[in-house]
């Protein structure tokens, strides 16, 4: 821009713009955490030991308690009516923002546990950051949110070490779910085009920004695991324009059915 | 049950307030009161008598805040108001700094070790964390089980000295 133009005051359509694109953002995090919070709630009664079994559960509920603030936050933003309930129950597949790393089955207690780490490393990352986002709001969550997402990635990351310093079949299968999931790490770094206002604006990180911070943590426990770190040519991601595996859609098939089957109950 | 008899309703209505909310407790740990867990942010009445009572949640997902949101309405109810508010504020976070030393007392006399020392800096793997003292028979050789106890807000802890498991409030 040339030194002698003054810099506009935003129009209206600009500051609609970044809302809509704040609200899209809130859905990601949000939906990232409502979908992984339900992934986890399918460990219930199946954990391997009774801690974990507790353990798991009380990071989805953690996790639907962060998913809850950011789904209200978006919606009341939107002021269309539409609640946290609404958000998470009446959307379809196609409408969800989630990373595509949260709706992978469970599979076995080392993928569960790998994609918490690989998840919470990045969320701690991320909230580090959105602690000092200049929505207030935004920052307020992120500051919560922060506190418990310390101790879920301690957890992960301790139980990474645990297998992959184990027994030869505990070292297997972490660095199987390791190799399966390292696809979906890419797409916690990228944005979207929309995100530019938002971020020259303070609102929201660059999303590659987190990246070297992530690094480190990962690189520390891998090598305390002794594990590999995987390297492909190949990467998926869409979550955020509601490009989404058929996971989603039996996800949302479980979670939706009964306020969908019965709109007008109430507790 | 406490009726604040010391402490006048029209020279010092919030502090009336206050002294009811004495009464409310947290549902899963029923020693603590709201005040003791430091959730209580501010009581404001305005001229016409309406009462609002703003809290901030301990864990993001807590299940309780539901509760204790209603136990409020209920004991303001009782104690005659009719216009009651409660709202929830998230800023700034709680912590468990504001848990006051009379709870802290309270919940070591219940069977559940209180937080040690101040919140903050819980992200390192494996770290050298303060000892936890027993509270059941107060020895220092305890072991952590699991990050996650009873609660989310709980870890399980197991005392070497006496074989006692007990839960830990951790620090937030």
């Amino acid at each position: 821009m040339a030194e002698s133009e003054t810099i506009a005051a935003p129009t209206p359509a600009h500051e609609a713009q970044m809302q809509a694109s704040l609200i899209d953002y809130l859905l990601y995090l949000g939906d990232s955490n409502l979908i992984l919070s339900h992934r986890l709630s399918e460990w219930c009664g199946h954990g391997p030991v009774l801690e974990e079994d507790i353990a798991l559960t009380n990071i989805a509920l953690d996790l639907i308690g962060q998913a809850r603030l950011l789904l209200a936050c978006a919606g009341e933003m939107e002021g269309q009516g539409r609640t946290e309930d609404t958000l998470a129950y009446k959307r379809d597949v196609t409408e969800f923002r989630n990373l595509l790393l949260v709706e992978e089955p469970n599979g076995d207690f080392a993928v569960t546990i790998t994609r918490q780490f690989l998840f919470s490393a990045w969320g701690y990352e991320l909230f580090s950051w959105l602690t000092h986002s200049k929505d207030a709001g935004l920052a307020a969550i992120a500051a919560k949110s922060l506190k418990e997402v310390t101790y879920h990635r301690r957890h992960a990351g301790e139980w990474m070490i645990r297998l992959g310093d184990g027994t030869a079949e505990s070292k297997t299968r972490v660095q199987a779910a390791l190799d399966d999931l390292w696809i979906f790490t890419d797409e916690m770094f990228q944005g979207l085009p929309s995100d530019a206002a938002l971020i020259d604006a303070g609102i929201i990180p660059d999303p590659d920004s987190l990246r070297p911070g992530w690094d480190a943590m990962v690189d520390r426990v891998l090598v305390e695991a002794m594990l590999s770190k995987p390297a492909p040519d190949f990467r998926r991601d869409g979550g955020r324009l509601g490009r989404h595996s058929e996971a989603l859609g039996f996800i949302l098939a479980d979670m939706q059915f009964l306020p969908r089957a019965y709109p007008d109950a109430s507790w | 049950m406490n009726s604040a008899p010391d402490i006048d309703r029209i020279s010092q209505p919030a502090a009336h307030v206050r002294a009811l909310l004495e009464d409310v407790t947290d549902p899963e740990i029923p020693v603590l009161t709201i005040g003791d867990l430091g959730i209580v942010r501010d009581v404001t009445l305005d001229e016409a008598g309406a009462v609002t009572v703003t809290i901030t949640p301990t864990y993001s997902g807590c299940p309780a805040m539901t509760v204790i949101e209603v136990a409020i309405r209920d004991r303001l109810m009782r104690a005659g108001f009719e216009a009651i508010s409660v709202k929830t504020v998230l800023a700034p976070a709680w912590t468990t700094d504001w848990l006051s030393d009379a709870g802290r007392t309270k919940l070591e006399a219940y069977g559940i070790a209180p937080p040690v020392g101040s919140a903050g800096g819980r992200g390192a793997l494996f770290s050298d964390d303060p000892v936890v003292r027993c509270p059941k028979c107060g020895a220092g050789e305890t072991e952590k089980i699991s990050e996650f106890g009873s609660t989310a807000c709980k870890a399980h802890y197991r005392c070497r000295a006496c074989d006692e498991p007990f839960d830990y409030f951790k620090c937030l």
